[in-house]
């Protein structure tokens, strides 16, 4: 707990933020991102190739696995910037699989998969969730064939299936839910592209009809249903990065236009009913960061992680939706338009609010962890 | 220029001697506050003699740690709090040499309680509007007017008051700010009743008030800039305050939850919900504090009295909402009676229907809401300003009502 980071950032970590920023708003074309919303597998390939270059994909991985053994502020600080932008990469997924695999593998497992993921060579996901409700309703079947096991059922909402090459696929042994890494090339797998709200980040239906997989697939490491929680823990952690991000954008975006339009001969933000609107923005903001980031020093304190992270999961999922649908009333007509980015933030802020477990599952969690 | 290490040495010297001569725990309060006073540990920062040691006003934290933990008498910051925390660092901004001599001891040891009048029936969120009149005689003043929301007024020696002295320039400008006898001839208090039923705050009315001209603090004319500092310091005296986690009306919201017995997993998701808002911004306060200190503030230093104020309305009308049919009564009942800030007052617990009524004030109070929104929309986010049509106009052909 003494030890726990302060608020303010190092020089090195300003430095990971404005790079990344330079290069984002260099790389990625809102304009196409707007038409990779229009396939059902989105994936920026010169963002995804700079991240990789940067070696920003595997931060929080250890050293010995291929990543930078960094703490997970600077993780943090990668969402952050990427959900300024609404980049369409599949970090969040490649994040899920490889805390799902630092959670539950053995050494050799790690070591075996974990660099291929770290580099960006190997797009990986999580598939966990066959309803829309309750992570942990698994039918996803593993049974025990004469070599390894067999694999059968579908998994739903699994965030860049489109894109993946590896699942780390929750499925019920019979003596409770394992996880297995499944190639997404193995026979037997099938991937339907789901069209998700936020199109920016696909989604897809994942079946596997009887797909044989070897024994070393099966993450035998630790108990696998903590480690299915730990990843989501951790992935909404992540996602509330970049809804801080995307909600520190809006705030920008609606700043500025309130500045610049003008009616009835002033500019629209001297009308005290679009300014209040833009300085509750900015309360509601601020303590989202807080409670972001303190969920971002947190991970390494297992007590206070317990709450930091519903509690990052409640206040940045209500400021990014209240910030996002309030831009689009202070841009006015422009900002209902296909044209205006604004769209992208909100399905943003209502799809990541609902993805990896909704703000109500973790506010059950939080009213657990604090005692109510 | 003496190095911060020679700073920290110079305090921790001063604190340690301070507590060896006066045992805190056997002396008397008066007597130790005026030994703290004279050893500069009052207010660190201020000059010697003026009750400071001349260092860094961060050694203020330092002074007040080490004599909580000695046990030493520090609740005359509260009960003074007009004085010790805002009336203090007027005098240091604004003050002459004689004015702090005559006046900062016995404000720190209690012997003089201060109050600070700005608010009139006139002038509440436009205070530069303010039409208590001050009126040249030879080397008095005579104030005529009303104030109106002056806490601590029925127990005060000394009030700080903002008057009209040019009412023929534009609102800002002829201002001229003083310090009245509260004892004087001609100001009458009457205490203010509340929602509660409580007066914490009084009216003062002005009538031929004569005030002598070295009461007057700083220029004539210069009322409103010496005003502005009153309330900065308002602000940090107020504001800035970081309790516990679950401290304050969100830890009566939980007992309240776990006392009713109730499991309506609606109520506890909602109360939850307040719960991450209200610890959202308790990390917004640590922040700011760590920017500040880190020399890198940022706008989450604005926030706190704005979110504060919505929230604790928010937790509190939710408490009473779970009391149930409890919540229709209010235990303490309706008596019409003054707040004596003595020291058991402060530390007096409210019960949940008090608080979900004093808490309506919290966003009248100290500034209205719709005000530091046009603050934070200004001053952090730079969006333009409303119009004004009274700017330049001189004050006597503004129209009031």
């Amino acid at each position: 707990m003494a030890d726990r980071p302060t608020f303010v950032r190092t020089d090195e970590q300003t430095m990971l933020a404005d790079t990344l920023r330079e290069f984002l708003e260099s790389t990625v074309d809102p304009d196409a991102v707007r038409e990779q919303s229009l396939t059902n597998s989105a994936i920026d390939r010169d963002a995804w190739e700079g991240l990789k270059q940067m070696g920003l994909l595997g931060l929080h991985v250890p050293e010995e696995y291929g990543g930078a053994g960094f703490s997970f502020v600077e993780t943090a600080i990668v969402f952050e910037e990427l959900g300024r932008r609404v980049v369409p990469v599949p970090l969040l997924s490649s994040l899920l699989a490889s805390t799902a695999i630092l959670a539950a593998g053995s050494a050799e497992q790690k070591s075996r998969l974990l660099p291929s993921i770290s580099s960006g060579e190997t797009i990986a996901t999580l598939a966990v969730f066959e309803n829309a409700y309750d992570a942990f309703d698994i039918h996803c079947a593993a049974k025990r064939v004469d070599v390894g096991w067999e694999l059968k059922g579908t998994k739903k909402y699994v965030t860049d299936a489109p894109n993946a090459d590896v699942f780390v696929v929750a499925a019920d042994t019979g003596s409770g839910v394992g996880l297995f890494v499944i190639d997404g090339s193995a026979e037997g797998v099938s991937v339907k592209p789901t069209p998700s709200l936020d199109a920016t980040r696909p989604l897809g239906e994942l079946t596997l009809d009887g797909v044989r997989t070897a024994d070393d697939s099966y993450l035998g490491g630790s108990p696998n249903p903590e480690a299915i929680e730990s990843a989501l823990d951790v992935g909404v952690v992540a996602l509330a990065q970049e809804q801080i991000g995307g909600a520190q954008m809006c705030l920008e975006i609606s700043v500025e236009y309130a500045k610049n339009r003008f009616q009835f001969g002033r500019a629209i933000g001297s009308f005290q009913a679009v300014k209040h609107m833009c300085a509750d923005m900015l309360v509601s903001v601020e303590h989202a960061k807080s409670a972001a980031w303190h969920a971002a020093r947190s991970m390494d304190d297992p007590d206070e992680f317990r709450i930091a992270a519903p509690l990052a999961r409640s206040v940045c999922s209500d400021a990014y939706l209240s910030a996002a649908g309030d831009t689009i009333q202070i841009l006015g007509g422009i900002g209902f338009t296909w044209e205006h980015d604004a769209h992208l933030y909100f399905k943003r802020a209502k799809s990541s609010s609902l993805l990896l477990g909704s703000v109500g599952y973790y506010r059950d969690r939080l009213a657990d962890a604090i005692g109510v | 220029m003496t190095s911060r290490n020679d700073d920290a040495a110079t305090v921790d010297e001063a604190i340690s001697e301070l507590l060896a001569d006066h045992p805190p725990t056997t002396t008397d309060p008066k007597d130790f506050w005026g030994a703290q006073f004279d050893a500069g540990l009052a207010w660190v920062d201020f000059p010697l003699g003026d009750g400071g040691l001349g260092v860094s006003p961060s050694f203020r934290e330092v002074v007040s740690r080490h004599l909580n933990e000695a046990g030493a008498p520090t609740w005359n910051t509260t009960a003074n709090l007009l004085g010790i925390g805002m009336g203090a660092g007027v005098l240091a901004a604004h003050g002459t040499d004689e004015q702090r001599r005559r006046w900062l001891r016995p404000m720190f040891t209690m012997d003089e309680i201060w109050c600070q009048m700005f608010s009139e029936p006139g002038a509440g969120s436009d205070v530069a509007s303010l039409a208590t009149r001050a009126v040249r005689d030879g080397d008095e003043w005579i104030l005529n007017g009303q104030k109106v929301w002056t806490t601590l007024a029925h127990l005060a020696k000394w009030g700080m008051v903002v008057t009209r002295s040019d009412p023929d320039q534009p609102k800002h400008r002829g201002m001229t700010y003083f310090m009245v006898d509260m004892e004087a001839e001609g100001v009458e208090i009457r205490p203010l009743y509340q929602i509660t039923g409580e007066a914490e705050f009084n009216e003062v009315f002005f009538d031929d008030v004569r005030v002598p001209d070295d009461q007057r603090i700083d220029d004539v004319g210069a009322g409103w800039r010496v005003a502005m500092t009153t309330l900065m310091n308002e602000r940090v005296a107020i504001g800035g305050r970081t309790g516990p986690r679950n401290d304050g009306a969100i830890g009566v919201a939980i007992s309240t939850w776990n006392e009713s017995g109730s499991r309506d997993g609606a109520t506890r998701r909602e109360l939850t919900r307040l719960w991450g808002e209200v610890e959202a911004m308790r990390l917004t306060t640590l922040r700011a504090a760590e920017n500040m200190q880190a020399g890198v503030p940022g706008p989450e230093g604005s926030t706190s009295k704005l979110a504060w104020a919505d929230l604790n309305k928010a937790v509190t009308a939710f408490t009473v909402a779970m009391q149930g049919l409890e919540g229709a009564t209010i235990p303490e009942g309706y008596t019409l009676e003054p707040t004596t800030y003595d020291t058991r007052e402060i530390e007096r617990v409210m019960s949940p229907q008090r608080a979900f009524l004093r808490a309506r004030a919290n966003s009248i109070e100290g500034g209205t809401s719709e005000i530091l929104r046009n603050i934070l929309g200004e001053r952090v986010l730079g969006l333009p300003g409303e119009p004004r049509v009274d700017k330049d106009l001189p004050w006597s052909e503004v129209p009031r009502g």
